[in-house]
């Protein structure tokens, strides 16, 4: 149970149009850099490999290999930093959490596709 | 219990409000900031002490929350009867003030006093452990896992020698760190940045734990060691 106060403080800091990814999915995240006073726009993309948390707090990790090493990185869902978030594919899959992708490489890590369940993101634009 | 004065050329701000909860916000640079939202006012000034009055110091006493008349003791009752017909209120607390006073018996005190503070120190009970060990309760080492050590992993060890530790005479050293009660007795959480006011609701967003379970009274002052404004 969350008070109403507690939940009155985060809507205003909730994502307008919440992000919508599922475990599986290859995703580009469009994260905001700011270097000095400059911000420009740089895009992670990967497999979404778990999720966590709900409201405010939810969050998705999103694993690539960058020259034959895995990177991992965590995106609070709601987190002004993220600009936008494209599902380009999502996969079947049968566990919540693809830790076991870790110890693949290459083609081992591939996922089976599926028809994505939801309309990717509203935050995105429709798929061109 | 009441509070030491600030530094004159700060305006004190103080109020009494119950813990809601603990969240994340985001700010400017979209940092994450944990926060605790403290439910604080609106406070009724119930009375005031001034150092030329019969009371020889100069404070301010503030009431919190209403309950019902018939609820309410007698002197409560009249107590607050004296500041202007208000209700009788559940919690007082008096803040000690270097200067008179400037405001009046029967004002209203709200969070819109917090807007210029950066910095806030809260006053609360922290949660009831219970009789607590001494690992636990003073952060003693406790003894080896293994090396023949048996049944008493978590005991303090030695509390002293025979011939006592003070240089005369037998016994324990008073104050000796041992195992009792831990928890539920007044703590201050100081210098916690204030992140933002919403005077509509009456919260607080404060930086970080402050002491107590959800729902305990605290006591949030604006910080008295930290330099406020610019």
């Amino acid at each position: 149970m969350q008070s109403a106060l507690i939940s009155h403080v985060e809507s205003a800091h909730l994502r307008k149009s919440p992000i919508s990814v599922h475990v599986g999915d290859l995703v580009d995240v469009y994260c905001r850099i700011t270097e000095g006073d400059k911000e420009r726009i740089q895009i992670f993309s990967g497999t979404v490999i778990m999720q966590k948390g709900h409201g405010i707090n939810h969050a998705f990790t999103v694993r690539r290999i960058v020259n034959n090493e895995g990177v991992e990185r965590i995106f609070p869902s709601h987190s002004p930093k993220i600009e936008r978030v494209e599902v380009k594919r999502s996969s079947k899959v049968r566990r919540s959490k693809l830790y076991y992708l870790r110890d693949l490489t290459g083609k081992a890590t591939r996922l089976k596709e599926r028809d994505p369940i939801i309309p990717a993101s509203s935050d995105t634009p429709p798929a061109q | 219990m009441s509070e030491t004065g600030s530094p004159s050329s700060i305006a004190i701000a103080a109020i009494l409000g119950r813990k809601v909860g603990m969240t994340r916000i985001y700010d400017e640079t979209g940092t994450v900031v944990p926060v605790t939202v403290v439910q604080a006012g609106p406070c009724v000034v119930t009375q005031v002490k001034t150092s030329d009055g019969r009371d020889g110091y100069n404070a301010v006493q503030l009431g919190f929350e209403d309950i019902r008349t018939q609820r309410a003791s007698k002197p409560i009752v009249g107590h607050c009867q004296k500041t202007g017909n208000t209700t009788p209120k559940k919690f007082f607390r008096e803040i000690r003030l270097d200067e008179k006073p400037t405001v009046a018996t029967g004002a209203t005190v709200d969070v819109s006093q917090f807007d210029a503070i950066k910095y806030v120190d809260v006053v609360g009970t922290s949660k009831g452990k219970g009789f607590q060990g001494v690992m636990k309760r003073w952060n003693f080492g406790g003894q080896p896992g293994s090396h023949g050590t048996e049944r008493k992993h978590r005991s303090p060890g030695s509390i002293g020698g025979g011939q006592g530790t003070r240089g005369h005479g037998r016994g324990i050293k008073k104050g000796k760190k041992m195992a009792g009660h831990l928890g539920d007795e007044r703590v201050t959480a100081r210098n916690l940045r204030l992140v933002g006011v919403d005077k509509s609701k009456h919260l607080l967003l404060i930086k970080g734990t402050v002491p107590g379970a959800n729902g305990g009274l605290l006591f949030v002052r604006s910080a008295k060691t930290m330099k406020h404004g610019a």
